[in-house]
C-alpha cells in the first residue's frame, strides 16, 4: 500500500493540476450559495458553499493556504450535483474543478478506508462490466425471490456491510416484478403509431441491469410514439461513476469504446433515461479534449444524446390525451439532467398533459435528494441530513400521493426518503417512465369501457 | 491575534455550533464579490438574537476588536472584507420574516431574510417590494438596506431607502435604538432610519427592519429599440422623460455589451447597433399600452434602427431575461470582472459612456457598459486578468479618469454599490473636505472606538490588495 502523501505533495498538485483560469472565473457573487445542498446542510457556512470551495482551492493551489483535513473534508463532501453551475452567471465549471480536486485527493489516498471499499466494489470491480452487473441484477433477483431477503433480514448478514449500503439494501427495487419484457402491442392498438424517428437506445450499467425495467418501458414509449427502437449489443457503461469519483482514464477508455459502439448505426438519436449517463455523454467531448481524433466523432456523439421525454414531446406524445384518475403528483429533478443536460420541462410538459394529475411543485425545486451518485454510501450522514431537508419539503405539500423520479439514484434515495419520513405507507415512489406507462394503461381501458359502454347502448 | 480566552467567551454566548475558528473555514470570510481585497478574519460568529449581539459587542469594546457585519458578501466594495481582522458575524440565523401586515402594508423582517424571499412571501397577497438588485437571489435584507441599493426598477420605485420604515439597531455602545416605524409620517428627532440606510455596517448591527410593500401592478409591458449612436439611445432617455412618461424600467447597453450577450445568448441582437435600451412599463393595461405607443413613436422619430414591443408578458420576461445575462455574458470573456458603478445625471449618459470607450482605448482594455439609463446610473464593467499587473495598474489609472469624468459631468463614484473599501480614494471628489468631516464626525460619534467595520466609507486608509 502507498502511504498517505504529504500536505504539501498535495498542494503541489493543486498547483500544477487546477486550472487557475477556469479557478479566477468565479467573481464570488455568491448567487451558487442558496442551491447548494451542503452549504445548506453545513449550516451555511461558507467552506462548504461552491463559492467557498472554489476560494480555497485557489488558495492552495496559490500556497496562500496549507490544505488540512478541513480543506478535504469540504473537497469530499460536495455532490458534485452541479445546481451552482446551472445557476452561475459567469459560467464557472464548477464541476470540472471540483473533480479535478477529488481525483488529486484519490491520487494521494486521502480517502478513507469505507470510500475504497465502496469505489472497488463499485467503480472498478462492477459498472465497467455489465456481465458482472447483470450479475448483480440476478443476484438481487434470487436474492429477493429465494426468500432469503427476509433470511439475511433476520441473520443481519448485512451487517458485514458498513451502514450506508445496508441503508440502501432496504431500498433496493424489486427486480422480481421488472424482468419481465415489457411487450407493446396490446397498447400500440389504441394509439396512432406514425414511424418518426430511429433511435438506439444508451442502456447504462445500473438502468441496463437493476432497472431494466424502466430501460423496458422507456422503449415501449418510445414505440408508442413512433419509434424505430435499436439498442447496439456492444455498448457500456457511459463512465459517469468512474469520472466523477477521479478514474478520468477508464473513463475515456469507457466513452472511446460506446462512441465506436454507435458511430456504426445509423440513427436520428441515442435516448437515454438517466441524468447521470446523459450528462456524462454530454460531457465525452470535454473528457476527449486532449485526443484530436475523438474530439470531432465525441461532438458528433453528444449532439445525438437526448433525454426519453425530450424525444417523447418531440414526437407529441402529449398530445396523447392520456388520463389517471385524480392524482396529486410531485416532481423530483435529477440534478445532473436538470443541471448539466439541461432537461426540466419536458418532463413536467409529460406529467401535466395527463388528465386528472395535478404536479405540485416543492418549493425550490432545484435541490439534490442526497444521492449524488455514490455520494449516499460514502457519505450517509450528510447524504440523510440532506434527504430529510428534502422530505420537510415534500411533507409540506398537503396530499401528494406520489414522487416522480427522473433518475435511478433519485429513486432508490427517495424510497429510503419516504420511509424515513414515515410517509412510505401513504406515498408512492415512482420512476417518471413508470407512471406515464400507467396511465397509457388506464387511458386504454377507459377507452375500452367506452367502447363497451357505446356498444352496449 | 485573538487571545483564545477570547474566543472562548464567543463561544460561550453562541453556542458551539455557530462559532467558525478552523484555518479552512475562517479562510472564506475574507472575501467578497469585489475582486482585489482580501483579509481574514480571526474569528466568525453567527447570533440568535440582539441579546448575543449586545455581549458581543461588549466583548469589541473592551478588546478594541474589530466586528464587520455580512449578509451574504455580495456587495461590489470591498464592504466586508474584514481587513483588521476581528470578527466576521454572519446573520444565517436571524433569517425569519416576523410579521406581515396587511393593513399597513409592511413587513417586518430580521436582517438575515434573502431579498427574493420577501417577494415570494407576499406575491400571494397581491404585494411585493420593489427594490430589486441584480443580487437579489442571494443579498440579504441587511445587506440591502446597508448598501442602500436600487436595481432595475429605481427609476419608477425609486431604492431601498425609500421602503424602510423603520429600522431596529445595537448601537456600538450596545444600546438598541428603534427607530421609525409603521408610519407614513414621523418627524420625532433626527430621522435616524435614513441615516443607517447605506451606512454599511458602520454606525450600528440592524437586527430588525420594518419594509413597505406596494400593490403589484396589474400588467406590463416591454419593448427594446436598437440604435446607431449612444448619442441617440440618451437622447430617446431624455424625450421619453420629458414627454411626462416614466417608465418602470429602462436599461441601456452599449455595443461592447450587446455584442458580448449576443455570443453567448444567440438571441439575435444586432451588433452593428451601438447601443440598445431596454424599456418596461407596469400599471393599469390601458395606461401601459398608451404610454409604450408613445415611448416606441419617440425611439421611432429618435432615429432607433428597429423598435420591437413584446407580445405578452411571457415574450417580455424573455427581452428581461437577455438584459439579465449581460454580466454573464461580459464576465465569461476574461478571469476577472470588474464592476463599476458610476452615475451621472440622465442628461450627461452619452457623455460619459463616449468617454469610458475611449478611456478603454486610451488604456488598451476591454470594457463593456450598461446600466440603468432612466437613472443615469451606469456599470463600466473592466474584463480583465488580476495576475496581469500591468494591466491592472492601467485598469485604476482608467476609473480615476472615469471618475473625475463622471464628477466633472455633475456625477457621483458610486450609484449603488457603495464606498467599502473600493471607492475611499474618490470619496473626497464627491464629497469635498467639509463633507467628509462631517460624515467622519457622525462616525466617532457613534461609534468613538472604531469597532464597527473599521476603515470602510470615511476615509483613505491602507488597502490590501489580493493577488
Ligand atoms: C451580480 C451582482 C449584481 C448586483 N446588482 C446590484 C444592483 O442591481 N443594484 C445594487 O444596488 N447592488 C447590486 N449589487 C451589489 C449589492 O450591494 C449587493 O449584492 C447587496 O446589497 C449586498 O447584500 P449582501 O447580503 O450580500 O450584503 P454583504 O455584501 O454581506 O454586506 C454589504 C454591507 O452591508 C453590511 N451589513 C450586512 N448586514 C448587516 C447588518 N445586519 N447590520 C449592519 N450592517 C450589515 C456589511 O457590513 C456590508 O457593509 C450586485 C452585486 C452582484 C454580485
Amino acid at each position: 500500500m502507498t502511504k498517505r502523501s504529504s500536505d504539501h505533495e498535495i498542494q503541489q498538485a493543486f498547483d500544477t493540476q487546477m486550472n487557475r483560469d477556469k479557478l479566477l472565473q468565479c467573481m464570488r457573487c455568491g448567487f451558487c450559495l442558496s442551491t447548494c445542498p451542503t452549504y445548506i446542510a453545513s449550516g451555511f457556512k461558507e467552506s462548504h458553499s461552491p463559492r467557498g470551495r472554489i476560494a480555497l482551492m485557489l488558495a492552495v493551489a496559490n500556497g496562500q493556504k496549507e490544505p488540512d483535513e478541513d480543506f478535504y473534508r469540504t473537497i469530499e463532501t460536495c455532490l458534485d450535483c452541479r445546481a451552482c453551475e446551472a445557476v452561475c452567471p459567469s459560467g464557472v465549471q464548477y464541476g470540472e474543478l471540483i473533480e479535478t480536486a477529488k481525483q488529486i485527493l484519490i491520487d494521494h489516498h486521502k480517502q478513507g478506508v469505507k470510500e475504497k471499499v465502496i469505489r472497488s466494489l463499485t467503480v472498478r470491480g462492477l459498472f465497467p462490466h455489465p456481465g458482472r452487473l447483470n450479475f448483480m441484477a440476478d443476484f438481487v433477483t434470487f436474492y429477493q425471490r429465494s426468500g432469503l431477503q427476509k433470511l439475511t433480514h433476520l441473520l443481519h448478514i448485512m451487517s458485514l456491510f458498513p451502514a450506508s449500503l445496508r441503508a440502501m439494501e432496504a431500498v433496493l427495487p424489486d427486480v422480481r416484478a421488472y424482468k419481465k419484457p415489457v411487450d407493446i402491442r396490446p397498447f400500440a392498438a389504441d394509439f396512432p403509431e406514425k414511424k418518426t424517428y430511429r433511435v438506439a437506445f444508451f442502456e447504462g450499467c445500473l438502468m441496463g441491469s437493476m432497472f431494466q425495467h424502466v430501460n423496458s418501458t422507456s422503449k415501449v414509449l418510445l414505440q408508442l410514439a413512433g419509434c424505430d427502437v435499436i439498442s447496439p449489443a456492444k455498448q457500456i457503461c457511459c463512465g459517469a461513476l468512474s469520472d466523477h469519483s477521479g478514474e478520468k482514464a477508464l473513463a475515456r477508455e469507457m466513452a472511446k469504446k460506446n462512441i465506436a459502439v454507435f458511430e456504426a448505426e445509423k440513427i436520428d438519436f441515442i435516448v437515454n433515461n438517466a441524468g447521470g449517463c446523459e450528462a456524462e455523454l454530454l460531457e465525452y467531448p470535454r473528457l476527449l479534449a486532449d485526443d484530436p481524433e475523438w474530439v470531432p466523432r465525441a461532438k458528433a456523439f453528444s449532439a445525438k444524446v437526448k433525454d426519453v421525454t425530450q424525444i417523447l414531446t418531440l414526437t407529441g406524445f402529449d398530445q396523447l390525451a392520456l388520463q389517471m384518475p385524480p392524482t396529486k403528483i410531485t416532481y423530483q429533478d435529477s440534478c445532473h439532467q436538470q443541471n448539466v443536460f439541461g432537461v426540466a420541462q419536458e418532463p413536467r410538459q409529460l406529467l401535466q398533459a395527463i388528465q386528472g394529475v395535478t404536479l405540485i411543485e416543492m418549493e425550490e425545486r432545484v435541490g439534490c435528494c442526497g444521492s449524488g451518485g455514490i455520494y449516499n454510501m460514502v457519505e450517509p450522514t450528510a447524504a440523510n441530513h440532506i434527504l430529510d431537508l428534502k422530505m420537510a419539503k415534500i411533507t409540506a405539500l398537503s396530499g401528494v400521493q406520489r414522487i416522480i423520479t427522473a433518475n435511478p439514484g433519485c429513486f432508490m434515495q427517495m424510497r429510503l426518503g419516504v420511509k424515513r419520513a414515515g410517509i412510505d405507507e401513504q406515498v408512492q415512489v415512482q420512476s417518471i417512465t413508470d407512471f406515464l406507462l400507467d396511465a397509457v394503461n388506464y387511458t386504454r381501458t377507459q377507452n375500452q369501457q367506452a367502447i363497451i359502454a357505446v356498444q352496449n347502448s | 491575534m485573538i487571545q483564545p480566552e477570547i474566543i472562548e467567551e464567543l463561544r460561550q454566548i453562541v453556542g458551539p455550533q455557530n462559532i467558525q475558528t478552523d484555518a479552512t473555514d475562517i479562510y472564506t470570510y475574507g472575501y467578497d464579490a469585489s475582486p482585489e481585497y482580501y483579509h481574514e478574519p480571526d474569528v466568525v460568529i453567527a447570533p440568535a438574537n440582539k441579546a448575543e449581539i449586545i455581549e458581543v459587542l461588549a466583548i469589541c469594546r473592551r478588546e478594541q476588536l474589530p466586528i464587520v457585519a455580512r449578509g451574504s458578501g455580495s456587495n461590489l466594495s470591498g464592504g466586508t472584507v474584514p481587513i483588521a481582522g476581528g470578527i466576521v458575524m454572519t446573520f444565517t440565523r436571524m433569517n425569519q420574516i416576523l410579521e406581515f401586515d396587511q393593513q399597513n402594508l409592511t413587513l417586518t423582517v430580521e436582517p438575515g431574510v434573502i431579498t427574493k424571499a420577501i417577494n415570494q412571501y407576499t406575491a400571494s397577497a397581491g404585494l411585493f417590494f420593489p427594490p430589486d438588485p441584480g443580487s437579489m437571489q442571494i443579498s440579504t435584507i441587511g445587506g440591502n438596506i446597508s448598501e442602500n441599493s436600487g436595481g432595475l426598477r429605481a427609476l419608477k420605485y425609486g431604492v431601498t431607502k425609500d421602503y424602510v420604515l423603520g429600522l431596529e439597531v445595537v448601537l456600538a455602545n450596545g444600546m438598541v435604538v428603534e427607530t421609525g416605524g409603521k408610519l407614513t409620517k414621523d418627524v420625532a428627532g433626527l430621522d435616524l432610519t435614513q441615516l443607517m440606510v447605506g451606512s454599511e455596517g458602520t454606525l450600528g448591527i440592524i437586527t430588525k427592519a420594518i419594509l413597505k410593500l406596494m400593490p403589484i401592478p396589474e400588467a406590463n409591458k416591454t419593448m427594446i429599440a436598437t440604435y446607431r449612436s449612444m448619442e441617440a439611445a440618451a437622447q430617446s432617455v431624455s424625450d421619453i422623460i420629458a414627454a411626462k412618461i416614466i417608465p418602470a424600467t429602462m436599461e441601456f447597453l452599449d455595443q461592447v455589451t450587446i455584442k458580448a450577450v449576443e455570443d453567448f445568448a444567440h438571441v439575435g441582437l444586432p451588433t452593428e447597433a451601438a447601443a440598445m435600451l431596454l424599456i418596461q412599463q407596469d400599471g393599469h393595461p390601458r395606461e401601459i399600452d398608451a404610454d409604450i405607443a408613445t415611448i416606441e413613436k419617440i425611439c421611432r422619430q429618435g432615429d432607433a434602427i428597429d423598435v420591437q414591443v413584446a407580445k405578452d408578458e411571457a415574450e417580455g420576461a424573455k427581452l428581461m431575461a437577455a438584459r439579465r445575462t449581460a454580466l454573464s455574458a461580459l464576465a465569461r470573456v476574461k478571469p476577472t470582472t470588474v464592476l463599476e458603478d458610476a452615475t451621472v445625471p440622465r442628461s450627461e449618459i452619452a457623455p460619459l459612456v463616449k468617454f469610458i470607450n475611449d478611456t478603454a482605448k486610451k488604456y488598451k482594455l476591454y470594457i463593456g457598459t450598461f446600466g440603468h439609463a432612466g437613472d443615469g446610473n451606469m456599470h463600466p464593467t473592466c474584463l480583465t486578468d488580476l495576475r496581469d499587473k500591468d494591466e491592472m495598474k492601467r485598469v485604476h489609472l482608467a476609473f480615476d479618469e472615469i471618475y473625475r469624468k463622471t464628477i466633472e459631468l455633475g456625477g457621483t463614484v458610486t450609484g449603488e454599490h457603495g464606498v467599502g473599501l473600493a471607492k475611499l480614494a474618490y470619496l473626497p471628489w464627491k464629497l469635498g473636505a467639509s463633507g467628509m468631516w462631517a460624515d467622519a464626525a457622525i462616525k466617532a460619534a457613534l461609534d468613538p472606538d472604531n469597532i464597527l467595520n473599521p476603515q470602510k466609507l470615511y476615509g483613505r486608509s491602507e488597502v490590501a490588495v489580493h493577488d
